[in-house]
């Protein structure tokens, strides 16, 4: 009876064992998936901030003056030709 | 029967007790050096062993974004590379060499003199994008390093130089801005303890040592537009007076934002490589000039809260010269019975004077410091400054008389425009703020509503013909606000041929929105009348904006009146 306890608690033992040491190998997988993607989100972030710099370079105002002014000869109109619409009275 | 062996000889009695002990010996000893590695003397091993699987990496945190008021960014950091040298330890064929000067963008000959120019550090290029630093490290010259570093990079070039600032080395803020919020931009690089694996994969945290503090983002006043726009037209003014610098600023009535400041001369804080230190100066916080006859509606409104004038009170300014303990006070035109209100709008000086006279000292000195002259504005910019006003108990009478239009006072340009705030608002000074602010802000009462009603008033009366800047007429807005014009001080003593114009206003005058001040220091193409020079400014960059921010019109677009040529009110002050 007690020899058959015994054997019953090794197994259990060894299951125990066995299933730490995957989870602990499943752990460390994961782990090294999230750095990776960490390290991704790092370099989306620093790509991001060029994207940020180029689109506002592109749309420095001093910029889209010159192309409406020079390429697409677009003028601003002057006080009498502006009709102000009054909100209230729509 | 096998014959028996001859028995072996005896052993010695004393040979067991000594093989024994001797192996007791060196057991003792080697478990004694073991006690001594494992407890004493630990350190080395354990270094040792931790250093084939742990590392101590450190988590960057990068500076904060510092953006305008839509959110438009103005600084962001971006990680680039640096390639540095080290020239003794080089060793590369002229092949290599070429390869890596082309991927420098930088003649052979030149970085054949960089190397042979230093002994063992020397910067190549700084900042190099991180795909060419790659490429240059794919050449594998011996010598040859790159780190990595934070570049600050500003997308609004000079036209927001001034307010932004500029980091230095390791993102450090240097100027505006950038140093004056380094605390809230900057971040604190952290310390990590990882595990790793013999492919040098991260399998596991150990510990954080220091956790890593991100930078926080800014957001500005400033509005990106009304800043290019007033930038803009302020360098145009320069050019065509051939003035020697100026300023522009732009507050918002209801909230007290500085929503544009724009100064000349300015730099690229890009490429600051052979920028001087005074182009770098924020001259509308940190430069004090005399204002001139901006400084009248002050001295109006602290009669008028007296009590000793109304607006329509006649002030007899004949001759047009008034003589106090020897010195005399001149006007530009001798203009005889003026009412108080046309002492504002066609700007006498002797008219100032003498309502400034009939005050007691310390009631207008008391109605100018609360106007906030005197005391810095309290943006928190590095370098402001707080102006001159000297305490009334120094005053002699002709000073009282000369601060009454302009002169032996000193201001800033933001604290000049702040002060108009009593005047837009109903008596109240506003609090002036870079950063943005989210709704109306509470003022500190100064004058009456009903002395506030009644200057408003007169600086309408200014820019309408019969006063001094009918070109600071908006079409489609009621505008007001005041001119001056001031001698240079020169040394000690004023002079005669150098002027600072200026002009302070707001509009609309139903609901002020905006209030801008344009000062234009030494205009040397002729005009140098405030009404002239600086109120043209004001006209296009108040209309521009105020339709840019779609505010009603209080007026119909044909409401600008230009007097005919050669009517024009001068003023001296």
């Amino acid at each position: 009876m007690m020899a058959r306890l015994n054997v019953l608690l090794l197994v259990v033992l060894v299951a125990c064992a066995i299933s730490l040491v995957t989870s602990r190998h499943q752990a460390r997988k994961l782990f090294v998936d999230l750095e990776r993607e960490q390290a991704r989100s790092r370099s989306l972030d620093v790509e991001f901030g060029q994207l940020q710099i180029e689109q506002s370079t592109w749309a420095m105002p001093a910029r889209v003056e010159k192309v409406a002014r020079d390429q697409l000869h677009m003028q601003l109109p002057d006080a009498t030709r502006i009709e102000v619409m009054d909100e209230l009275k729509r | 029967m096998r014959p028996a062996k001859a028995p072996a000889p005896p052993l010695p009695a004393f040979r067991a007790p000594v093989v024994f002990g001797a192996l007791l010996f060196l057991l003792l000893l080697l478990l004694a050096r073991s006690l001594y590695l494992q407890r004493v003397d630990n350190g080395f091993l354990q270094a040792q062993g931790s250093s084939r699987y742990s590392r101590d990496l450190e988590v960057p945190a990068h500076r904060g974004r510092i953006v305008d008021r839509m959110g438009e960014p103005l600084a962001i950091s971006t990680p680039v590379k640096a390639i540095w040298a080290w020239p003794e330890k080089i060793e590369a064929t002229p092949d290599q060499l070429r390869a890596l000067a082309s991927a420098l963008d930088m003649p052979p000959g030149e970085l054949n003199r960089k190397l042979a120019s230093a002994g063992d550090f020397i910067y190549l290029k700084r900042p190099v994008a991180p795909d060419v630093a790659d490429h240059i490290a794919a050449l594998q010259i011996k010598g040859i390093h790159d780190e990595t570093e934070y570049w600050r990079y500003y997308p609004g070039g000079e036209v927001m130089s001034q307010i932004v600032g500029f980091t230095g080395d390791r993102d450090i803020g240097q100027e505006g801005i950038e140093l004056a919020q380094q605390s809230w931009l900057g971040g604190k690089p952290g310390n990590r303890r990882v595990i790793i694996n013999r492919r040098g994969e991260i399998v596991e945290d150990v510990a954080s040592i220091r956790a890593p503090q991100e930078g926080r983002d800014l957001a500005l006043a400033i509005d990106s537009r009304l800043q290019y726009l007033a930038f803009r037209e302020l360098k145009a003014a320069i050019e065509l007076n051939k003035a020697q610098a100026g300023a522009i600023v732009m507050i918002d009535a209801q909230t007290g934002e500085i929503v544009a400041l724009a100064n000349w001369p300015v730099y690229n804080p890009n490429n600051r490589t052979r920028t001087v230190r005074s182009k770098m100066r924020n001259r509308a916080l940190t430069d004090t000039f005399e204002p001139g006859s901006s400084m009248k509606p002050f001295t109006i409104a602290a009669a008028l809260d007296a009590g000793k004038v109304t607006p329509s009170t006649i002030i007899d300014t004949a001759p047009g010269t008034l003589t106090i303990g020897g010195a005399t006070i001149h006007d530009a035109h001798r203009e005889g019975a003026l009412t108080v209100e046309q002492v504002i709008q066609k700007s006498s000086n002797v008219g100032a004077a003498k309502i400034a006279l009939s005050l007691p000292s310390s009631a207008m000195w008391q109605t100018l410091s609360e106007a906030g002259f005197g005391t810095a504005p309290h943006t928190g910019f590095p370098g402001e400054v707080g102006g001159r006003l000297r305490p009334a108990k120094t005053w002699r009478p002709i000073e009282q008389a000369t601060i009454a239009y302009g002169h032996g006072i000193s201001v800033n340009l933001v604290q000049l425009a702040r002060a108009y705030t009593v005047f837009s608002s109903d008596g109240e000074l506003k609090p002036v703020s870079l950063l943005k602010v989210d709704g109306a802000v509470a003022g500190r009462p100064v004058i009456t509503p009903e002395t506030a009603r009644a200057v408003r008033h007169m600086l309408e009366m200014v820019v309408l013909p019969g006063g001094t800047a009918p070109k600071a007429q908006v079409p489609g807005y009621r505008v007001a606000g005041k001119t001056g014009t001031a001698h240079k001080l020169d040394g000690k003593t004023y002079s005669a041929t150098e002027y600072v114009a200026s002009f302070v206003g707001f509009a609309p005058v139903s609901n002020p929105r905006l209030i801008v001040a344009v000062m234009i220091d030494q205009p040397s193409a002729g005009q140098y009348y405030g009404g002239a020079v600086a109120a043209p400014v004001f006209s296009s960059v108040m209309g521009a904006a105020l339709r840019m921010l779609s505010v009603p019109t209080d007026a119909p677009v044909n409401n600008v009146v230009v007097p005919p040529e050669g009517t024009d009110v001068k003023e001296e002050t």
